[in-house]
């Protein structure tokens, strides 16, 4: 059997269009390489049937003669807060194991609808709540990667942490991540991939698990700067069944790649400049910015002057939205029930939610709910809200100055698993730099871009303006050509 | 530490968690070094702005005001709504008895 597993999206779909190989084939290849990859833990369960009944009807297709779809032949990891129609959906939690959805999420019938199948279901941190992969129900995932000379297990981020160990480590060629605050980028730079993170309402959100409403966006991870742009384009899309969707049409952002920026002016916020972060990754920074120019970008300095307020706002935010959207984990719709002998509703609702949520899920749910009590809103929630709103006039303001922002995506390079998990605010502190973007509801990018002293991929992201996908994708191939970033994990699983 | 373990325990009883005493003990200085951290929000001068409501701007659709007016986004799906439920009878969700 011919290994397929080196293949991206691009090369897979064109491959299968071009009659080189079979959509059939490319699946088993992938199928196998999952099965082989269970020490990784990157998938809660697996789906090879899926990913074969989708093959074959494209070949079926191809061999009608008919035409195929923009995800056709590629078999994609399917991050576990996206419902999926009879395929067990656990937002990696207890509360739903053994949940099964009777509908599809929008974002996961488009991809089916443009001729992709499914590997599986990937692990997350639980709910999406995480930046390590630490809180899963089902155990952590490891990062393929591992620093030089040691064997200790590595955090593939969060909470795409499956997502991105799948396809970093070759058993995906790519797969579906949300991002909340970070969740797709993060992830991303730890593994030395792609991921991007569109505007607020291009994805939709209906059938993806809620975490934070006016913060989630569903995005693609792979290998390429072209393979995101075909996938986003797959997964985008006007939805009328979430009010929060954009009603415009999606651009053809794989035909309008193009790395020549002559003319666009890159920004750099001298407030991403701040203590703590490692030398290798302002290094990495310089060297992001001559790529840029190289590529004809203009660099100017900039200001986004409410940058050291985006994660404290947004870590009183997001969890006063997911206390709100988990309240419906109640034992009597789906999911886990626990009823104590003898017990009543509200003792139901209690012992339902303390056996089926974790730790970081009860914190956040509790921290929500007391910035949402009564005495306390408007020093907390409403407050935030407004800070809110000058972080996204920042970035309104930058635009006068510039096309695009370069910034690093996280502040350290991947850590061993178990490094944080005893305190909550230095993991928080991971998406120090994800996060603005995040609350101003901007499309945001990370790639590669070299590797640390370690052995560790370091990723460089891209923030545009609102709908701009365009710009962030252009700039992203310009740095990802001139990275010529091909490191991979060395197989150990 | 802006919150004690007491108030831990009614924020718990509110969001409908139960929580033992080593739990109340563990997450209230957990919850206490969240919220003085996120309290450095105080120092931004946020007198002139409007707390933000919708972070692109959009307007909500509206639909005819008649049943399964769209059917993407109608209804008349009972069963698959119950199908997910730890406890269904004749056609609803079943709950502990509530009232005696």
């Amino acid at each position: 059997m011919t290994d397929f597993t080196a293949l991206g999206v691009k090369d897979i779909r064109d491959g299968v269009a071009g009659g080189s190989f079979t959509a059939r084939e490319v699946a088993e290849s992938f199928n196998a390489a999952v099965e082989a990859a269970a020490s990784l833990n990157a998938f809660i369960v697996t789906t090879p049937d899926h990913a074969l009944a989708a093959a074959d009807a494209v070949d079926a297709t191809r061999a009608a003669g008919k035409d195929l779809g923009a995800m056709a032949g590629v078999p994609i990891g399917m991050k576990d807060l996206f419902c999926t129609n009879g395929v067990q959906t656990t937002a990696a939690s207890h509360i739903l194991e053994g949940f099964t959805p009777q509908y599809e999420s929008t974002v996961s019938q488009n991809l089916w609808d443009a001729g992709a199948g499914m590997l599986g279901k990937l692990n997350l941190d639980q709910f999406a709540m995480g930046s390590s992969n630490e809180t899963s129900y089902f155990g952590n995932v490891s990062s393929p990667w591992r620093k030089e000379g040691s064997n200790a297990a590595m955090s593939p981020g969060g909470s795409s942490g499956g997502s991105s160990t799948a396809v970093a480590a070759r058993i995906a060629p790519a797969a579906t991540g949300t991002d909340t605050g970070g969740s797709i980028r993060q992830p991303a730079a730890f593994t030395g991939i792609c991921g991007i993170k569109p505007t607020y309402g291009r994805c939709s959100r209906w059938g993806v698990v809620a975490f934070a409403s006016s913060l989630d966006q569903a995005g693609p991870m792979a290998r390429s700067v072209e393979d995101c742009a075909i996938m986003l384009e797959a997964m985008a899309g006007f939805d009328p069944k979430d009010s929060t969707s954009l009603q415009m049409d999606v651009p053809n952002w794989e035909a309008a790649l193009s790395a020549d920026l002559k003319g666009k002016k890159v920004g750099i916020p001298r407030e991403y400049r701040m203590d703590g972060t490692d030398e290798e990754i302002l290094k990495s920074w310089e060297q992001g910015k001559a790529w840029l120019r190289d590529a004809g970008a203009e660099i100017v300095d900039i200001s986004l002057p409410h940058t050291k307020y985006a994660l404290p706002a947004y870590y009183i935010i997001a969890p006063a939205e997911a206390s709100s959207n988990l309240a419906r984990y109640d034992g009597v719709r789906y999911g886990l029930r626990d009823l104590p002998e003898g017990a009543g509703l509200q003792d139901m609702y209690a012992a339902t939610r303390e056996e089926g949520f974790g730790d970081e899920v009860k914190r956040r749910v509790l921290i929500g709910t007391y910035v949402l009590s009564a005495g306390f809103y408007d020093a907390y929630y409403n407050q935030a809200q407004k800070v809110r709103a000058l972080v996204a006039r920042d970035f309104e303001n930058a635009w006068a100055e510039c096309d695009l922002v370069l910034a690093p995506t996280t502040p350290t390079a991947s850590f061993p698993l178990g490094d944080k998990s005893d305190d909550p605010l230095a993991m928080y502190l991971n998406d120090v730099f994800a996060v603005p973007a995040s609350l101003a509801g901007l499309p945001a990018m990370s790639v590669p871009a070299m590797l640390n002293a370690d052995g560790l991929p370091l990723g460089l992201q891209l923030v545009g303006k609102a709908f701009d996908e365009q710009g962030v994708l252009n700039a992203g191939l310009a740095i990802q050509q001139r990275a010529g970033f091909d490191a991979k994990p060395e197989k150990w699983w | 530490m802006s919150i004690d373990r007491a108030t831990v325990a009614k924020i718990a009883s509110l969001a409908r968690i139960k929580m033992t005493d080593e739990e109340l003990d563990r997450m209230a200085p957990e919850l206490s070094g969240i919220l003085d951290w996120v309290e450095q929000l105080g120092e931004v001068d946020t007198s002139q702005v409007e707390p933000m409501t919708a972070v692109i701007p959009n307007t909500l659709r509206l639909r005819a005001d008649e049943v399964d007016a769209d059917p993407k986004t109608g209804g008349n799906r009972r069963d698959d709504i119950l199908a997910n439920a730890p406890v269904a009878e004749h056609g609803f969700f079943g709950v502990p008895k509530v009232i005696e």
